[in-house]
């Protein structure tokens, strides 16, 4: 009895002994997580414009930008902890809890990072510096941040036309629409645009559904459909619906098919888009001029 | 009220509804010119509205559509619903009951998650898988429940419960497989007349038309099978034939309905009901009633959906719940008092 226990003991030891040069090794070389776990499309690519691209081990089914990204079975939607866990990571980030997420990594004790969606340009600059500090990647985080604000601004002071232009941003075929108080619209702002969606929102949700009606009577400048992924929305389609023939965006080449993904996101990219509206605007302006 | 009363009092309803819900919408329209302009369609009559071509188009295009689809869709659900009940001697039962709603949700999703891009197409496809998969759904339970060699409504009841649950699993597993479709999953299930036209109705007007007819034409058999299927039979009524009629023309209404609006609850239960309430349970008053009730209460249920938040929508199934059952409650309990 006595005897079984000495190499059990011995076995202990080495196990202990095995962890703590583990530990110590890693936090030597270099600071900050190896295996990043990101359940958040935005996350994913805010830390491959930081530079922590290398140390992202696994993004969830819906982390399709950068094309590099390890993207894997994961779901942010119905987050599995074991499924997760698996990939032993020592960084979650996410945008939502549906449920027991943040629980029940904290009983696995694997550090998370929670960054929800943006409701203004500052959440998306206050969650780069976030994921730089939490990567070590600082430096390249205020960069990032400090080429978006340049950039954003820039596209900002670009002439504007003397009657602000009206759009309509479309989520999805049932027209519901995003107002001008959310992040989105907040970037259409940026334009100096103005949103016919916020005469709809008195609950102020920020995404109301818009009566067909109300569309065709407005008759916007611009359409912005942000359904073209999800529900295969084109210029095309829209000039098919019933009553839009009527609109001036539709005769006038206004409608622009946006990426779902980029519409629908709050990372870097986000300069991207506002760069596709300017262009739209310009046009509209070149030829009004 | 005499048999002529109530119908008519019901076309009436029916028609106030109607001219309510096109004059009155989130863009406010000159009644007097809307008027104008429905008149000039008449033949033999021109007018001028005075009605710009935009509002023109809202009118023609947008509001009378949706009026149009309201009424028969609710008329589809609530005539399905008075059916099922009928045959099934169960005062719960739905336009949805066998399998119709679980089958037709799975063919929707299907469409959405798994069907081709139809930009490009004459037709949409989502409208085909949903009312493909009420049928399917309908059917599969029928077969289940005939199976056993026993003929009680009961198992066929069970067998659409069964059914139903299995459609949905299915349903809810592929619907997690593609995430990104959930939105527009899940906005169809909640049911809607938002982007209704013209190209909905004359999708809905050949099944609306067979099913009416057929089951307007069984009406009264339907009243003999209320006595039980045995007793049916003694005085030459062969129960599971008519059964199997009216469940088939019930589902091919709901089929339609379902296709073009997606799942809008309670009209199938309530409208049958306050109308036995009202008119008494027999079948040869309550079909044709049930059809012009339903009609008329979805067409108000919209236009309260598509005014009290303008220009903002509420969903329909919320409105038709929401108003629907205390309604209810209170035809119940008034009917109590009488008796």
């Amino acid at each position: 009895m006595r005897r079984s226990l000495v190499p059990l003991l011995l076995l202990a030891a080495l196990v202990a002994g095995g962890c703590g040069k583990d530990g110590t090794t890693q936090s030597a070389a270099a600071p900050g997580p190896k295996r990043i776990v990101s359940l958040s499309p935005t996350a994913t690519e805010m830390l491959f414009a930081i530079g922590a691209g290398g140390q992202v081990v696994a993004v969830d089914s819906n982390s399709n930008y950068p094309a590099e990204a390890p993207k894997t079975e994961l779901s942010a939607y119905q987050p599995n902890i074991e499924a997760i866990a698996g990939y032993k990571p020592d960084l979650v980030v996410y945008s939502d809890d549906p449920g027991e997420l943040k629980a029940g990594l904290d009983k696995l004790r694997i550090p998370a990072l929670k960054q929800p969606a943006a409701t203004r340009l500052e959440d998306t600059y206050a969650q780069l510096d976030q994921l730089g500090k939490a990567t070590g990647h600082v430096d390249e985080a205020g960069q990032l941040a400090a080429t978006m604000r340049t950039e954003i601004s820039k596209i900002a002071a670009a002439d504007r036309p003397e009657r602000p232009l009206t759009y309509y941003h479309e989520l999805d075929k049932n027209l519901y629409s995003a107002t001008s108080k959310t992040f989105i619209g907040q970037l259409y702002d940026q334009l100096g645009m103005k949103n016919i969606a916020d005469a709809a929102d008195k609950q102020a949700s920020g995404y109301p559904q818009l009566s067909a009606e109300y569309v065709i009577k407005a008759d916007p400048d611009l359409i912005f459909l942000a359904d073209t992924k999800c529900c295969a929305q084109s210029a095309k389609t829209v000039a098919a619906r019933d009553g839009w023939d009527q609109l001036t965006a539709v005769r006038s080449g206004g409608v622009v098919e946006l990426d779902d993904d980029v519409a629908s996101r709050w990372g870097p990219r986000v300069v991207d888009f506002l760069k596709v509206v300017a262009a739209k605007v310009q046009a509209l302006e070149a030829v009004g001029s | 009220m005499t048999r002529g009363g109530l119908l008519a009092a019901g076309c009436a309803g029916l028609a106030g509804a109607a001219l309510a819900a096109v004059l009155v919408g989130p863009v406010p329209l000159n009644p007097g010119a809307v008027l104008v302009e429905l008149a000039g369609r008449l033949p033999l009559v021109t007018t001028h509205s005075g009605l710009s071509q935009q509002e023109a188009a809202i009118l023609w295009q947008l509001r009378l559509p949706r009026v149009v689809l309201g009424g028969l869709v609710g008329a589809m659900l609530a005539l399905a619903g008075a059916a099922y009940q009928g045959v099934f001697r169960n005062p719960l039962a739905d336009p949805y009951l066998l399998g119709a709603a679980a089958g037709a949700g799975l063919g929707a999703t299907l469409a959405i998650a798994y069907g081709p891009d139809t930009a490009s197409w004459p037709v949409d496809l989502l409208p085909l898988a949903a009312f493909a998969g009420a049928v399917i759904g309908v059917v599969a339970a029928y077969t289940l429940g005939r199976s056993g060699g026993a003929r009680t409504t009961t198992t066929l009841i069970l067998s659409g419960v069964a059914v139903a649950a299995f459609l949905t699993a299915v349903q809810t597993y592929l619907q997690q497989q593609k995430a990104e479709t959930l939105r527009e999953v899940y906005g169809w299930i909640l049911g809607r007349l938002t982007t209704a036209g013209w190209h909905e109705v004359a999708l809905v007007v050949p099944y609306a038309l067979l099913s009416t007819v057929a089951i307007l034409l069984h009406r009264r058999l339907i009243d003999v099978l209320a006595v039980g299927d045995d007793e049916a039979a003694s005085l030459g009524v062969r129960a599971a034939r008519v059964r199997l009629v009216v469940v088939a023309a019930a589902t091919l209404a709901t089929a339609a309905a379902v296709a073009v609006s997606g799942l809008i609850g309670f009209v199938g239960i309530i409208v049958p009901h306050t109308i036995r309430l009202v008119a008494g349970p027999s079948h040869r008053l309550l079909v044709p009633l049930s059809l012009i009730g339903g009609a008329a209460f979805l067409i108000l249920a919209d236009l309260v959906a598509r005014t009290v938040m303008a220009p903002a929508e509420l969903p329909i199934g919320v409105i038709t719940a929401f108003f629907g059952a205390p309604f209810f409650a209170l035809v119940l309990r008034s009917s109590r008092q009488v008796a």
